[in-house]
């Protein structure tokens, strides 16, 4: 049960801040940022504490490094975060025994089925937060998208909304990890915004469709895990990837 | 005698070394129409931007009056094909800045818009004619007291050029406006400006009424070659 709530909302505030990150053309950020968090959730499994504060701590340092080396250095962003997350993932195995596969398992692909209380509620409450901060920007960011002169004009500060935009991703793909693992926030992020696409005609539908969609296929995949017992993170993933092929033949 | 909206001063831009404006002053009437003319490069879009707030500059930009007037600015390139990526309908656009659907519709109406015909339809579906009006609504909309058009018509048919220019015109009648428009149309600097704004390459400005300063000897200092330009005379 607990498994089943976290991954509704973990599933739905993730859809729904894809749909944005679509609009914004940085759907695959969520790649790198979720084998960026490798390291870190090994450390969680090594030493035994949650998973999301290890993914949520190097995430965060992983972007201040890529951000400090780009200032430094001048490179492409692109090239650095290729630099920082294969770096990422390296350290991430050699801290992680190999021997425990089940380690591995998890961190790789996640693992949602024993997920505590405490980390329910926390998932539950920054998914709200989340859901709520980004419903308030959402439309400034998208204007921003369409000119950002013309959101300056509206007075919009385009940073400061870019920022919590960002910070939202780092949370949001952390919170993923334990359900998905660090090799896959990105389908939880583009595969439900991808569908909803399909099906609407509007913002308004694109967006909730996105949190909807990224819901029922969290739903669907722990009833199949609860039935089949694989992986509760693939399921969930595939289970959308259907649905977005099934949208398809519905597309407007 | 109407009083000035807008004090430029000493207005200097540079983007790393390149000194893009330089030195520049001039002064907004309330009410006036002004073209800021000038070719490729010169600096207009810059210009525009600095006024604005949205890059840097050094110099002052005084607005008079007790508090800085309501803008609205449509920037150049606003290309359709940005709203296409996007799930976003007209109405939803409007919903950036008004909230009252009877608004909307009023304003859509005005620019010659069927606003039932468009209103749930993507802004990149409309033909490029319905999109510059949607456009202009939209600057319209918050009813503001200066308006900065960027090339308004870039991409449109004569025909709708025509139309654009023929709108601005009436609003600006209409609504009392203050407006600021980037061109390089001079048939558009005869007909409808009160006051032009010449920026070059070379640094030369001119700034007066467009009869009195656009002399065939002026424009050839702007573009750096010869231009010869015959006003349409209508009887």
């Amino acid at each position: 049960m607990l498994s089943l709530i976290s991954a509704i909302f973990i599933g739905g505030v993730a859809g729904y801040l894809g749909s944005l990150m679509i609009t914004k053309r940085m759907g695959l950020v969520g790649g790198p940022l979720g084998h960026l968090a490798l390291p870190g959730v090994a450390l969680a499994l090594v030493f035994n504490f949650n998973v999301f504060y290890g993914a949520l701590l190097t995430i965060v340092l992983g972007g201040i490094l890529i951000w400090l080396l780009e200032v430094k250095t001048k490179a492409p962003m692109e090239a650095l975060t290729g630099l920082v997350f294969a770096s990422g993932v390296s350290l991430g195995f050699l801290i992680l025994p190999f021997s425990d596969e089940h380690q591995l398992e998890e961190a790789l692909i996640g693992d949602i089925s024993k997920i505590s209380f405490f980390d329910t509620i926390l998932a539950i409450i920054l998914c709200a937060l989340i859901f709520l901060i980004i419903r308030k920007i959402y439309s400034k960011l998208v204007l921003a998208e369409i000119s950002e002169d013309l959101a300056k004009t509206e007075r919009i500060d385009v940073k400061k909304y870019n920022f919590i935009y960002l910070a939202c991703i780092a949370v949001i793909v952390a919170l993923t990890v334990k359900l998905v693992g660090g090799l896959l926030p990105v389908a939880l992020i583009v595969i439900p915004a991808l569908t909803a696409r399909n099906l609407s005609k509007n913002s308004f539908q694109y967006s909730f469709g996105s949190l909807i969609f990224g819901a029922v296929s969290a739903i669907l995949g722990i009833f199949l895990f609860k039935l089949s017992g694989y992986p509760a993170g693939l399921l969930i993933i595939l289970v959308g990837a259907l649905i977005f092929v099934a949208s398809m033949s519905l597309r407007k | 005698m109407p009083d000035t909206i807008l004090k430029v001063e000493n207005l200097n831009v540079k983007f790393g070394r390149e000194e893009v404006i330089k030195n520049l002053s001039f002064e907004v009437k309330r009410g006036e129409f002004l073209i800021v003319l000038g070719p490729n490069g010169a600096g207009k879009t810059t210009l525009f931007k600095a006024i604005l707030g949205l890059i840097s500059s050094s110099g002052e930009i005084i607005w008079q009056g007790a508090k800085i007037p309501k803008i609205s600015y449509l920037p150049e390139r606003l290309s359709q094909d940005k709203f296409k990526n996007l799930a976003i309908t007209v109405k939803e656009f409007f919903r950036f800045r008004e909230s009252s659907d009877e608004k909307i519709f009023s304003i859509l109406k005005a620019v010659g818009l069927e606003p039932d015909e468009i209103l749930n339809k993507n802004p990149g579906d409309l033909s490029s004619g319905q999109f510059q009006r949607m456009l202009i609504a939209w600057s319209l909309i918050s009813e503001p007291e200066i308006l900065f058009f960027d090339e308004p018509v870039t991409g449109i048919d004569i025909g709708g050029e025509e139309t654009i220019y023929f709108l601005l015109e009436k609003f600006w009648k209409e609504k009392n406006l203050t407006i600021l428009l980037v061109t390089h149309d001079l048939n558009i600097v005869y007909k409808y400006a009160t006051n032009v704004l010449c920026l070059s390459k070379k640094e030369i400005c001119c700034f007066g009424p467009a009869k009195e300063i656009l002399t065939p000897k002026v424009l050839e200092k702007i573009y750096g070659t010869e231009i010869k330009f015959y006003e349409h005379k209508h009887a």
